[in-house]
């Protein structure tokens, strides 16, 4: 089966400060990776790792400095956005900053109708969004000329992700769908990504920090830290048997609903952001419970372990054999 | 649990509305609705729940801070200062609040980018802070104290010479909460201090609000929504619905044994590793506090909802010693009360 979207060695770099001293930060450091079709890809990492910058170059925001992205076998360019919209959606962060609190929510669904030309007379246009809405668990009754404070966070998800349906995309972007929902509320927008995989089948990239929903929702899973890709595989074998010294820093560190499993050992937190993107050599060589001489000065090669991908100087031995 | 703990901050029917007036007609928002809290010495009390259950409005009334529209109806509020008799602070004139504050309870916001002065070097900020508490002192004298807060909670020591905006959102909060506990105050108040920080950040930071409780040995009160947090740190959990306690116990029986249908249900949401069963949202969605429905506020997301829960709100019954719930599945003086 092709792929629907694929990444190569895509590198977006920033730089910072004035003429004379300049700084080039790579948020996105040469990262390659694939989505299938009806496949729920996650994209894990803390803030500041570069999953939200990939998000941005994969949906045509920013510009890849190097790198090249291919939808369905055809690149992207500039002139070419038109699948960027129509076969690509994003549905963002904050569901209250998503909607203007001035006007009402149905009419950003007319608009996309219209400029989609996806109907032409307004009660195809109505028939439409109600079909969309109903996919999410809402009517068109309940929420025509409501404006956005008549709703709740996880209702305001919810619409974004029926208006990004509008178009019969094949790809889905999330970037933290659900960071800003209630804990209790989550689990409604994370099965509906479930649902359109199975019935619709949809592909998504899921971007989070959240491992549990991760390993609840998806099929394979990156770890990204500081603009790499540190680890990837399935979720099974990435997050049940983590390889990589920051995969399993960051799954140990999410806080389990069990009193007792509480955390005993402690951790040491990376004191500033820019530091350990300069970092020569393996980036997470300042924390590193296993680090090695060579880990701070030559940066590791991505290596096969049993089918995952893994970054890391601890697994080159086994790799070679 | 052993040994005779020491109350000391204690709500009786407290009662904080929100009055607003639009166009004439009056609308009164019942952010916390009879709550009665026992918080003793020495503990970290969690208080979850989901946003607008009226967790954060009774954490402004615990710190005694009532600014229009909200308003403090009925009921008091006592704290034993000084392991004293329990004084009703309710009464108290503003300026003796203000001797309080920071001193005695201190409050750790939740947007920690906002709380901190963004024009301001680190250290003059603690140069206000200390000044305006501790009177005049000298420069050296500040730094000295400064810094030595600093180096034992384990943040960098140049920090004093930044900025807030070179900080990362976690730093940040740290150094809030390093603020909030300069003083060595007995009860610190935190309003979601870890939402919105990543996985390994939020760590960091529990790890240092325990490593606070430790040291000074006293009280914290955290409100979050993450059922997790409350499972890593709290000792006692009040389960906090529509501006009332339903449920309260500690932290080994609500988890070991949630009696609440709304309890089970925070709980059970959460995804766990190695268990990719269907997991349910709470059904519904919290309740308008500007328009509570009768009886129960929880019966129209209940799945064992009857015919009493629309009428009457239940009572509370003690099936543990600790544990209390309010909710007629239960059954109001089915068990003997025990306090």
């Amino acid at each position: 089966m092709n792929n629907l979207l694929e990444v190569n060695e895509l590198t977006k770099q920033y730089s910072q400060g004035n003429v004379l001293a300049r700084v080039t930060l790579t948020a996105v450091d040469g990262v390659t990776f694939y989505i299938k079709p009806a496949e729920i890809f996650t994209l894990a990492g803390e803030s500041g790792c570069g999953k939200t910058t990939t998000a941005k170059v994969v949906l045509g925001f920013e510009e890849a400095t190097s790198g090249t992205i291919l939808h369905n076998g055809k690149p992207q360019s500039p002139k070419e956005k038109v699948w960027i919209t129509e076969g690509v959606q994003a549905i963002f962060q904050d569901p209250f900053s998503t909607f203007n609190p001035l006007r009402t929510v149905d009419q950003y669904f007319f608009e996309t109708v219209q400029n989609h030309l996806l109907a032409v007379k307004k009660p195809q246009a109505i028939e439409l969004i109600d079909q969309k809405l109903r996919l999410v668990g809402l009517t068109y009754q309940e929420f025509a000329g409501k404006y956005p404070n008549e709703f709740s966070g996880g209702q305001l998800q919810r619409i974004s992700i029926a208006r990004a349906l509008l178009t019969n995309p094949s790809l889905l972007i999330a970037d933290e769908p659900v960071s800003m929902v209630d804990a209790s509320l989550r689990m409604s927008i994370v099965n509906l990504f479930k649902k359109l995989r199975d019935t619709l089948g949809v592909s998504i990239l899921y971007i989070t920090h959240d491992l549990a929903t991760a390993y609840y929702v998806s099929d394979r899973i990156a770890i990204m830290f500081r603009g790499n890709i540190v680890e990837m595989g399935t979720v099974e074998q990435v997050l049940m048997n983590p390889r990589h010294p920051y995969s399993k820093l960051l799954r140990d560190s999410i806080p389990q609903a069990d009193p007792a499993k509480r955390w005993t050992d402690t951790v040491t937190l990376s004191e500033l952001e820019e530091e350990e993107y300069l970092r020569q050599g393996c980036k997470f060589a300042g924390r590193c419970p296993n680090v090695m001489e060579i880990c701070k000065g030559v940066v590791p090669a991505d290596l096969n372990v049993d089918g995952v991908l893994v970054k890391c100087h601890l697994y080159s031995s086994e790799s070679e054999n | 649990m052993t040994g005779k703990k020491q109350t000391i901050l204690r709500t009786e029917q407290l009662k904080a509305f929100y009055l607003l007036e639009m166009h004439g007609t009056q609308k009164i928002v019942k952010a916390v609705n009879d709550v009665d809290l026992t918080i003793y010495e020495n503990e970290i009390y969690g208080i979850a729940g989901e946003s607008g259950c009226g967790k954060t409005t009774l954490l402004k009334a615990l710190f005694n801070d009532f600014v229009p529209p909200l308003r403090l109806m009925s009921g008091k509020i006592y704290y034993r200062i000084d392991w004293e008799k329990e004084i009703d602070v309710t009464k108290m004139s503003p300026q003796e609040m203000r001797q309080l504050r920071m001193e005695y309870i201190s409050y750790i916001p939740q947007g920690s980018m906002s709380a901190l002065n963004p024009v301001l070097k680190l250290k003059e900020t603690y140069k206000d802070f200390i000044g305006s508490h501790l009177g005049d002192q000298s420069r050296e004298e500040i730094f000295e104290l400064a810094h030595k807060q600093i180096l034992a909670l384990g943040l960098p020591k140049n920090i004093l010479e930044l900025y807030p905006h070179q900080l990362s959102g976690g730093m940040r909060q740290r150094v809030t909460i390093a603020l909030a506990s300069l003083l060595k105050p007995r009860i610190m108040i935190g309003d979601e201090p870890t939402t919105a920080l990543d996985v390994v950040v939020q760590r960091g930071v529990i790890q240092m609000l325990k490593t606070i409780q430790e040291n000074f040995r006293n009280t914290i009160i955290l409100v979050t929504h993450d059922m997790g947090v409350h499972a890593n740190i709290a000792d006692r959990i009040g389960i906090m619905y529509a501006g009332k306690i339903v449920e309260e116990g500690t932290t080994e029986q609500i988890f070991g044994n949630p009696l609440h249908p709304y309890t089970q249900f925070l709980i059970n949401s959460l995804p766990k590793f190695g268990d990719k069963e269907v997991r349910h949202s709470v059904p519904g969605s919290p309740p308008s506090l500007a328009d509570l429905p009768a009886g129960c506020p929880f019966h129209p997301r209940c799945p064992h909802a009857m015919e009493i829960c629309t009428q009457q709100m239940p009572g509370f019954s003690y099936p543990d010693e600790n544990h209390r719930v309010a909710c007629w599945l239960i059954g109001e003086g089915k068990y003997e009360q025990s306090a």
